[in-house]
């Protein structure tokens, strides 16, 4: 069987059992509201802040600053989580960051072999695919081959360094910054950042793929 | 614990497929499941390494046959059955059928970008000398706790370079057990992917894990 297979079995499977989940979940709110440990208030509040307010916008933003302005990527570099907490980006699951610079000479990626730990104030909750079995199983081993499944090869004189974070540190992968954006504002250049790009398994965007 | 959540470098490793334009959550329920577990924190007490063990606590089939916010419904409600905030008849029957225990801490609407500003922080003061400085190199010590641990299979009996000395955090492997912070020295420990791997690996290839000083031993 292979992983594309699996995949589409693991829907399968949790699309039979999805009533049975949604029960459940209903059932554990109703028990847990009316046992007054939760108020259905702040489950809306919780949800409403990841789905809108804290994403992979926040670090597209540290990133664009990054690039426009060297004391920031110096401090940046240095010491994370105050330069990110100059934005305004703080809290769960970033209380620890670390920031990774992307050279022609070596390239970085960010897992979790263990779970699924990921720097939630600057990019937000982690897509399926890097909580998945493959992705964690692969990237400490296989990382060019992770690329690929990404849809781009790494030029083999680029060295590969990945961080498994298995700690309560938080890793940020700074990507270079595109060729022919010389002049460009913070704003345009945050455009080119992608979520990918910050995990290390993508790239910026080229100029040409913006408006 | 050897379990099915230690994932690095197993052979099952298929292609990663991304999903283009992938939505935050992909169900009402996959929602509710996710605040219920961040709002319940507060009023249950437990610490994220007691989370953690128990998501992965579970034999190789539950744990690889759930999607990933079943894994933290099934961990979030044996927290909560651990120390009586529920009961088992209560979750068959859906609704409350015995008194609630009493919580000390609520989550209010008002409170949750505060207490997500808050998060948790690990670092602690250090009461003692670290044990190994950047450049040292060190052995990954072969353990196998029946309890909750953060050294990754893949690394243990391998020998890596100290990188960075990142403070003193709390050591998962007392927290969780609920034997307290007992905060240790964190070092990024770095691997050469032959190490790791051996001789086919990836030529230009390292791997870093964050261990803390109780993993490791002078080479």
């Amino acid at each position: 069987m292979t992983d594309h297979e699996h995949d589409h079995h693991h829907h399968d499977h949790d699309h039979s059992e999805l009533s049975e989940t949604e029960l459940r979940v209903r059932a554990l709110e109703t028990i847990l509201t009316e046992k007054g440990y939760v108020d259905p208030a702040s489950l809306d509040r919780l949800i409403e802040t990841y789905e809108t307010k804290v994403g992979p916008r926040n670090g597209a933003r540290v990133v664009a600053r990054a690039w426009s302005d060297p004391d920031y990527r110096s401090r940046l570099i240095k010491n994370a989580t105050p330069a990110i907490a100059e934005l305004g980006y703080a809290g769960r699951q970033g209380e620890h960051i670390v920031a990774v610079e992307n050279t022609p000479a070596l390239h970085n990626m960010v897992v979790c072999t263990l779970c699924s730990c990921y720097p939630w104030p600057v990019l937000g909750l982690p897509p399926v695919w890097y909580k998945s079995a493959p992705y964690r199983s692969k990237a400490v081993k296989d990382p060019r081959g992770v690329l690929r499944d990404f849809g781009f090869e790494l030029p083999e004189a680029t060295d590969i360094r990945v961080w498994d974070s298995t700690a309560e540190i938080r890793y940020l992968v700074l990507p270079m910054r595109p060729k022919g954006t010389e002049g460009w504002s913070e704003a345009r250049l945050a455009e080119l950042v992608t979520r990918d790009s910050m995990i290390g398994t993508g790239l910026p965007k080229q100029p040409n793929e913006v408006n | 614990m050897d379990g099915a959540h230690d994932m690095g470098g197993v052979a099952w490793s298929g292609p990663v497929i991304p999903e283009p334009n992938e939505p935050v959550f992909h169900a009402e329920w996959e929602r509710r499941a996710f605040a219920i577990t961040l709002a319940m924190g507060m009023p249950g007490g437990w610490n994220i390494d007691m989370s953690r063990f128990a998501r992965e606590d579970r034999p190789p089939d539950d744990y690889l046959g759930k999607s990933y916010y079943q894994i933290w419904l099934a961990g979030l409600e044996r927290l909560m059955l651990e120390r009586g905030l529920i009961a088992p008849d209560e979750v068959k029957a859906g609704k409350p059928l015995h008194p609630a225990k009493p919580v000390m801490r609520k989550l209010t609407p008002e409170g949750v970008a505060a207490m997500l500003h808050r998060g948790g922080p690990t670092e602690r003061e250090s009461n003692g000398p670290a044990r190994f400085a950047s450049g040292d190199r060190v052995r990954a010590k072969v353990i196998h706790p029946p309890t909750h641990t953060r050294l990754p299979r893949y690394v243990r009996g391998h020998v890596g370079m100290v990188e960075r000395v990142l403070g003193c955090h709390v050591f998962p492997d007392s927290n969780a057990t609920g034997a307290g912070e007992n905060p240790q020295w964190l070092y990024t420990v770095t691997f050469d992917g032959r190490e790791l791997w051996g001789d086919g690996s990836d030529q230009g290839l390292k791997v870093s894990v964050d261990a803390w000083e109780p993993y490791l031993e002078r080479v």
